[in-house]
């Protein structure tokens, strides 16, 4: 029973078409790493199913329901965690009240003008900063963090308001190549225990043959091969994308 | 109930003793003057010059109820409510026994009402609203100019000998501009009913589009224009009128420019035969002008301007109000002050008991160029009273708590 | 209509000169992102300048030229020693901080040139070839003009051969569009900047001198040109030159014909355009969006409850305050009333600036609207004073919703332009609907009842009000509702993702701004005695802005520092000098010279030594 149902999304820039009838689908707890060569329609996919572009055509449902050409903000509520490329956090809150703020949101406690948030919700938050390994921290300000930390404090806040599916836009870029594999295996460990299906994009071939369940591949807009990790490594189509069919190369 | 009662009312007199003291004339009498001197340098320099002139004057001649007077100014940046606020400081801190100054009508109003709410006589020199001594008069506001009704109207006097049918307005977007269009046509239509006023133009103050205006007042195809733009929008209006010819084989008459504030910068390019209300300053010959003339070129080496008549009758005026009062106690000073006749470089005048306006009256005339300046020629004096209308109009106009 | 043409080229040549001022403004701001509020003193400058130097010169044409390029040099030096002097130290600083710099350096400017050259207007006399005209269409039309409507486009033409086909052009373009990465480069950016200001002043400069012949030297061009400029920089999108001439162009010529068919649009025309502009192209005619992505890195510290010694203060300052009138003269307490009323106004801009992170250039909007609806409640019902009260948030709430629906759509210096034209229709029409808001006569007769009159009464009664909104919207900072909006200010794109509605956030917080600051409208003109379109001017929405960055954005206490400052420092120095702009402009550039964070932030800073935020 999938989490995320994706069919016939395509999407045209004037005369581009940058992504064409893609369709698939995630199931809870697992791991969906989308890949391709640059251009390929990546991102244009993942701005669609996060709300910032709307989809010429095709579907999107989440647990049965619509959420196609929704705003960012709708499609949250519906249940989608996000994490960004360049970290955004809320740099004027403490590591604990950016926590506690996706946690207001998603409780719907956000139009409130008199009791202070002060302790609201902290153990809850506490509880998911200790699960990212942020407890120490919580206190700090986000600007002090180290760029591992502010990853895993994204992490946290997206699963502030206990998503049902996770989308990761190149969760481990600007990382040190031990700090990816720990975030990934993070990730993967919270996706089991909670049942979050997580759709990531990535272009570290480690990490992604390292934590992911399955692997999409686009190229120019199309999907040209889904499998696990052995299934693509084997796909000549990939391998001709990425490495090339050798005819040019001259030989040396 | 006996012991309390005399208890307080020792207590209240020993309070009541420095302010008895001070009237029965230990110190200096001051007067708290506020006006726009850094929003308005070009008027209130020489206005603030002859002040000092009249001052010095009225205290070498022993001052007033045998005490000095005493000149206290502060800025008010153009603004109403500095005004309000500063004249609070000049009251209670600086403890002045007259309120003076303004010369921007919004801020001139201002100081009636807080003169009227704090009853305190508020003598205002430069303000020309109508409304100042009419619909928002009080009984402690005094006005000495001849206000925008009394200039207005002597210009319509003069329009009327004029052949022009068909007449077209320039004027300032903001109340001053448009009282004296309204006063202007109403007072011109009723002595020629022929006249057609057939277009205006109403350019924000201080931001004439001059190019524009004068291209669309051409457009109009007028006899006669009514100008009441000043300043700098007067400047930018002649350029570009001489040069596109507006007024050339046309009537113009004009609120103010015979002054010399705005006539001087007008240099080389001051128009000829405009009908204007002014001040022809070193021309006039009278006995009480020249001394006063001769008096300000010695102290400070320069011409008087209007705003130095303005200034110079005001402390005058003040004085010969506090004089005929006999006090400078609130109540007896307003009563002193209706009717008080003072006299002023331009002749004598009053402050009248029927309106409190003062009666210094306007000098009308034609603009001519001589050696390459603007002045004013063919001019003559007309003295205020003549320029007011009947008692019941005014009567009418006053509200009746301003008694 | 045989008037149509010269009509026309009237409007051309307005329009040149409106692209000549506007072209340096734009051009700083794209590069520099510096609102340059001193840009008009630059022309007015360069107008005094020119004076004194073609004065002395011979009449001829050649002379004249010669005239005018020596007052460009002139002016574009003058730009430099301000870039290196002033603006140099500000540049780390937050943007509107630069603004805040700007501003003391016109009032600065503007007691140099009184001093300098005195209060007379000063016109240049015009020789035989100036004041030539042709014939067009059966009317005359000067020459001077034509040559200014030559002139538009040859200095269009001359900016962009120098940007287009020169290798210090291409930077400055690339700088227009990310300056960091010019800076990555290697560019040396603080010479690129100072060319630029240079650049942008000498036209300044040569707008000054070319407005000569048809006006003058005085003091009113800085403030009169300063509102156009802006305008036509916004509508053509800042940054874009071919925008700022497209913009002149509209403007020139709408203003020409306005005036012909609604006389008294005068006061509202170019707001009403900069208004339209912006809601149907929020980044002007030309504009790109701002780069939004690197602006987020300089980001506000954290907010934390205030300390426990910080508390203590406060009160000991409120005890104090409430004390005060039994050791002060009735003055001094009309002056700590005023300061009550500044407290409202600066928490109330900066509960929408700070942590709304919408920067307000029109906050003196609501201010006014609150006190025209007590006083016009007054007038019409006779409504006393509580209800007065009352109703001046109410309506102040509901105009800034009104215009609110606008303004939460745009962004960055946009945002702010919008809410200066917004507050400029305001002004025209109390200014203007003499019928129901008495005109710029104003409101009179607008007391407190009896029984409240004493300045001390009245006093406490401001006292207790402005502790009551400034806590109010403290508690409300500190709720779900603070942090949300600050969330919204810090990341919108992490907000939405976490599902808040920014727009609604911003436009609520907007609502409240506005109903604030429209009590405070109201108190002030009890306290006044009446109310005047002054109120709403530019000069009163710019001291709001003053008194939040005195005080400092980001912390809550700012505002309050801010007002109490400024009102005080203001105060007194009216009342000690003539040279009160003078003083009061060094005293504000220096300030934001040594505190780039505020008076409170500075505070904050020297109290967290050593300790981590």
């Amino acid at each position: 029973m999938s989490v995320l149902v994706v069919q016939g999304l395509s999407k045209s820039f004037g005369g581009v078409l940058a992504v064409a009838d893609v369709s698939f689908a995630v199931a809870p707890g697992e791991m969906l790493a989308l890949i391709g060569p640059n251009g390929a329609g990546k991102s244009t996919c993942f701005n669609m199913l996060g709300g910032q572009l709307p989809p010429d055509r095709g579907s999107v449902h989440l647990d049965g329901v619509a959420i196609t050409g929704l705003g960012p903000r709708a499609i949250a509520r519906h249940g989608v965690g996000r994490t960004f490329q360049i970290t955004a956090t809320f740099g004027s809150m403490t590591v604990r009240e950016n926590v506690q703020m996706a946690i207001l949101s998603h409780r719907r406690e956000v139009w409130q003008f008199w009791r202070p948030v002060a302790g609201r919700h902290a153990e809850e938050a506490d509880a998911l900063l200790a699960q990212v390994g942020l407890g120490a921290q919580a206190d700090r300000a986000t600007g002090v963090l180290a760029y591992g930390d502010l990853k895993r404090l994204e992490l946290a806040i997206a699963l502030g308001n206990a998503p049902r599916l996770l989308l990761m836009d190149e969760p481990t870029a600007g990382m040190a190549p031990a700090e990816r594999i720990g975030l990934m295996h993070l990730t993967r460990r919270l996706a089991t225990e909670r049942g979050v299906a997580v759709l990531f994009t990535e272009h570290d071939m480690d990490v992604v043959f390292d934590v992911s369940d399955r692997i999409l591949v686009l190229n120019r807009g199309a999907l040209i091969a889904e499998g696990d990790g052995p299934a693509i490594r084997a796909n000549p189509a990939v391998r001709e994308i990425y490495l090339g069919t050798g005819a040019t190369s001259g030989g040396h | 109930m006996e012991v309390t009662r005399r208890l307080i009312l020792g207590a209240s007199g020993s309070l009541a003793l420095p302010g008895l003291l001070r009237a029965q004339g230990s110190g200096p009498i001051r007067i708290g003057e506020i006006n726009s001197y850094t929003a308005q340098p070009a008027f209130t320099v020489p206005y603030r010059n002859a002040m000092q002139l009249a001052v010095e004057q009225v205290n070498a001649k022993g001052g007033v109820l045998g005490r000095q007077l005493e000149l206290i100014t502060r800025d008010d940046a153009g603004r109403p409510q500095d005004a309000v606020r500063l004249a609070g400081e000049l009251v209670n801190d600086q403890k002045v026994d007259v309120l003076a100054g303004a010369y921007l009508s919004n801020v001139g109003l201002a100081l009636g009402e807080y003169a009227a709410q704090n009853k305190r006589l508020y003598i205002a020199g430069e303000p020309l609203t109508d409304s100042m001594v009419w619909e928002k008069g009080n009984r402690y506001t005094f006005r000495l100019r001849p206000s925008t009704y009394m200039q207005a109207s002597i210009l319509a006097e003069e329009a009327a000998k004029l052949p022009a049918k068909r007449w077209v307005t320039v004027s300032p977007n903001y109340e001053f501009g448009q009282s004296g269009v309204k006063w202007f046509k109403q007072l011109l239509t009723a002595r020629r009913p022929d006249v057609q006023f057939v277009g205006e133009q109403w350019p924000a103050l201080g931001r004439v589009d001059a190019g524009a205006t004068v291209q669309a007042l051409e457009g109009m195809r007028p006899e006669g224009i009514l100008n009441v733009l000043f300043g700098t929008d007067l400047t930018n209006f002649v350029r570009q009128g001489n040069t596109r010819g507006l007024f050339e084989r046309r009537s113009v008459v004009s609120l103010l420019t015979g002054e010399p504030e705005y006539l001087d910068p007008l240099g080389d390019e001051a128009p000829e035969g405009w009908i204007v209300t002014g001040y022809p300053g070193e021309m006039i010959d009278t006995p009480a002008h020249k001394a006063f003339t001769s008096a300000y070129r010695a102290k400070f080496n320069a011409k008087p301007m209007c705003g130095s008549l303005v200034g110079y009758s005001l402390i005058n005026s003040i004085a010969a109000g506090i004089a005929k009062a006999g006090s400078v106690e609130v109540e007896r000073m307003v009563e002193g002050f209706r009717g008080v006749r003072f006299d002023t470089p331009a002749g004598q005048a009053e402050y009248r008991a029927i309106d409190q306006q003062g009666t210094l009256g306007v000098y009308v005339g034609k603009t001519a160029l001589r050696n390459n300046v603007g002045v004013m020629t063919d001019w003559r004096y007309i003295d205020g009273k003549d320029l007011l209308p009947a008692d019941e109009v005014v009567r009418g106009l006053r509200p009746a708590s301003a008694s | 209509m045989d008037s149509i043409l010269p009509q026309l080229l009237t409007g051309l040549a307005t329009a040149s000169s409106l692209f000549l001022v506007a072209s340096g403004l734009t051009i700083i701001f794209g590069v520099t992102r510096i609102v340059n509020f001193s840009h008009g003193s630059l022309m007015m400058l360069g107008a005094y300048i020119g004076w004194s130097i073609l004065t002395r010169l011979p009449r001829d044409p050649e002379w004249f030229v010669l005239g005018v390029v020596a007052t460009v040099l002139a002016t574009a030096l003058i730009g430099v020693l301000l870039e290196v002097v002033v603006l140099r130290r500000v540049y780390r600083a937050p943007e509107l901080f630069q603004l805040l710099a700007t501003f003391g350096v016109v009032l600065i400017i503007q007691d140099v040139t009184l001093w300098l050259w005195g209060a007379v207007e000063l016109p240049l006399p015009r020789p035989r070839w100036l004041r030539g005209f042709v014939e067009i269409a059966g009317n005359r039309f000067p020459l001077y003009d034509l040559i200014l409507i030559v002139t538009g486009p040859v200095v269009l033409g001359l900016l962009w051969l120098v940007m287009n086909r020169t290798r210090w052009g291409t930077l400055v373009r690339a700088a227009t569009l990310d300056r960091e990465m010019v800076a990555a480069l290697g560019v040396d950016q603080r010479l690129l900047f100072t060319s630029v200001f240079a650049l942008g002043a000498g036209l300044a400069g040569l707008g000054g001198a070319l407005s000569l012949p048809n006006a003058s030297a005085n003091l009113n061009i800085d403030l009169s040109v300063i509102t156009d400029a802006f305008v036509v920089v916004v509508v053509g999108g800042l940054g874009s030159l071919t925008g700022a001439f497209v913009a002149s162009l509209l403007i020139g010529i709408l203003q020409a014909f306005g005036i012909v068919l609604v006389p008294k649009i005068t006061l509202v025309l170019v707001f009403l355009v900069m208004a339209v502009v912006l809601v149907f192209r929020p980044n002007g005619l030309m504009g790109r969006p701002q780069s939004e992505a690197r602006e987020a890195s300089v980001a506000a510290p954290v907010v934390r409850p205030a300390p426990p010694a910080l508390q203590l203060l406060g009160a000991a300052a409120l005890a104090l305050a409430a004390v005060a009138p039994f050791f002060v003269g009735d003055y001094y307490v009309t002056v700590l009333t005023d300061a009550c009323v500044a407290i409202i106004f600066a928490t109330s801009l900066h509960f929408m600036m700070g942590p709304g992170g919408m920067a307000s250039f029109g906050h003196a909007a609501w201010f006014g609207t609150g006190a025209y609806a007590a006083g016009l409640l007054l007038h019409w019902l006779g409504a006393p004073m509580p209800l007065g009260l009352l109703a001046a948030p109410v309506a102040a709430g509901i105009v800034a919703a009104l215009f609110g629906w606008f303004v939460v759509r745009l962004s960055g210096v946009y945002l702010s332009m919008l809410t200066l034209a917004f507050a400029q229709i305001a002004w025209a029409v109390s200014f203007q609907w003499v019928d129901a808001t008495g005109g710029d006569n104003g409101l009179l007769g607008v007391w407190p009842p009896d029984w409240a009159r004493s300045p001390r009464t009245y006093y406490w009664i401001a006292l207790v009000l402005s502790v009551g909104v400034a806590l109010l919207l403290r508690r409300a900072l500190y709720a779900p509702y603070g942090y949300a909006l600050r969330a919204a200010r810090d990341s919108a794109m992490r907000a939405r993702s976490i599902g808040l509605d920014v727009a609604r956030l911003r436009m609520v917080a907007l609502v409240i701004a506005g109903a604030a600051c429209g009590l405070g409208g109201a108190i002030f003109a009890y306290g006044k005695g009446g109310v005047f379109p002054t109120y709403i001017s530019i000069p009163h929405s710019v001291e709001a802005l003053l008194m939040v960055l005195l005080g400092g954005l980001q912390t809550v206490a700012g505002p309050i520092a801010g007002a109490l400052v400024y009102t005080g420092l203001a105060d007194i120095l009216v009342r000690s000098t003539d040279l009160w702009r003078l003083v009061l402009g060094a005293v504000i550039v220096l300030l934001v010279v040594a505190f780039p964070e505020g008076i409170a932030g500075a505070a904050r800073r020297l109290w967290l030594r050593g300790r981590e935020a």
